[in-house]
């Protein structure tokens, strides 16, 4: 598989599952297991990611300068931070980590 | 639109506005750490610019990113797939945003297209139909128009970084998801679940091949769902 197709792929199913929300009749949702699953799998998914990133290394798993800048990450979004300016320090702690040679 | 219309803009429009703008500009920041990661992940500059007009769903545009830079291209179905399920969330605000949006049926397709977290959010924050109306368009204005240039921005930044772990990058992306779960951990089951998950890709991470870990971790999602196992019941006392 190419690149282009993924990105292809992949954006194309996005857009046909925005549109199906709006094809599917309101009754879809009265069942209630439905649109909890729905919403639990976004959350399994970006939690399982969180992980994936933080520790894995190409087909197993280290423990590196990601951690301590996930930590500060999670300190700041429980401070209100902006997504944004957490991304950045979460950067900035993982790129001076290594700058000092621990990482 | 005359003169005299525009002067007797009831309140809430007007908030359904300012609420619009405000998230759209908030969402559309982080636009830039998404450009930086895609190219960091092996995109070039098109493709990165590509999935923001086309995909257009921060969640499913860094999954697909998030994959793609553990497994490269030879983990593209699961690329692909981790983005899918990402975006299925967008079909059940779909559902609920269909009455409200009315109209016909491209103005329905137009809407489908920007119907995601922001701008449902924002929409189903106002009280009448027409400043839901507001909210929404003016959110999916704002955050379209401005998610797309700091794409553009960020993949053109990353270009220019060079080896993205010197300058963490791999970090950066970590810390997006987090920031992407954190609102959504209100509940026991959703902690519960999003903790379970977390597990379950780390231990799967040196069995299987790259993205399955995340994928195979969204089936704790749909045993907890469907038995709605850890679901807070309104505690005793509690007001």
């Amino acid at each position: 598989m190419t690149l282009w197709q993924i990105v292809i792929i992949a954006s194309l199913l996005c857009l046909a599952l925005k549109l199906s929300g709006y094809l599917v009749p309101k009754s879809a949702l009265e069942k209630p297991a439905t649109s909890r699953i729905a919403n639990l799998l976004t959350i399994a998914l970006l939690a399982a990611l969180v992980s994936v990133q933080t520790f894995g290394h190409g087909e197993g798993l280290q423990v590196d300068a990601r951690l301590p800048a996930l930590v500060v990450a999670a300190v700041l979004f429980s401070l209100r931070v902006p997504f944004v300016l957490v991304v950045i320090a979460a950067a900035a702690v993982a790129a001076l980590i290594r700058l000092s040679g621990w990482g | 639109m005359s003169k005299t219309e525009s002067v007797a803009r009831p309140k809430e429009e007007t908030v359904a506005i300012q609420d619009g703008i405000a998230v759209g500009l908030s969402a559309a920041a982080y636009g830039v750490s998404y450009g930086a990661l895609a190219v960091a992940a092996g995109l070039d500059v098109w493709q990165t610019c590509v999935m923001s007009l086309l995909m257009f769903t921060g969640g499913s545009q860094f999954a697909l990113i998030g994959v793609l830079a553990t497994g490269g291209a030879a983990a593209g179905p699961t690329a692909i797939a981790s983005a899918a399920i990402l975006g299925v969330r967008n079909g059940i605000y779909g559902i609920r945003m269909a009455p409200i949006i009315g109209g016909r049926w491209w103005l329905r397709a137009l809407a489908a297209h920007v119907t995601i977290d922001e701008t449902t959010a924002v929409s189903t924050g106002q009280p009448t139909l027409r400043s839901q109306r507001i909210g929404f368009w003016t959110t999916a204005v704002t955050v379209y128009l401005g998610w797309n240039l700091t794409s553009l921005i960020g993949a053109l930044i990353g270009d220019l970084l060079g080896d993205p772990r010197q300058w963490g990058l791999d970090a950066a992306a970590a810390a997006a998801f987090l920031g992407l779960l954190w609102p959504r951990l209100r509940q026991r089951q959703t902690i519960a679940v999003a903790s379970a998950a977390a597990v379950v890709a780390l231990v799967l991470t040196p069995v299987v091949l790259p993205g399955l870990p995340v994928l195979i971790a969204g089936l704790v999602a749909v045993v907890v769902g469907a038995f709605n196992w850890f679901d807070s019941a309104p505690k005793k006392g509690a007001a």
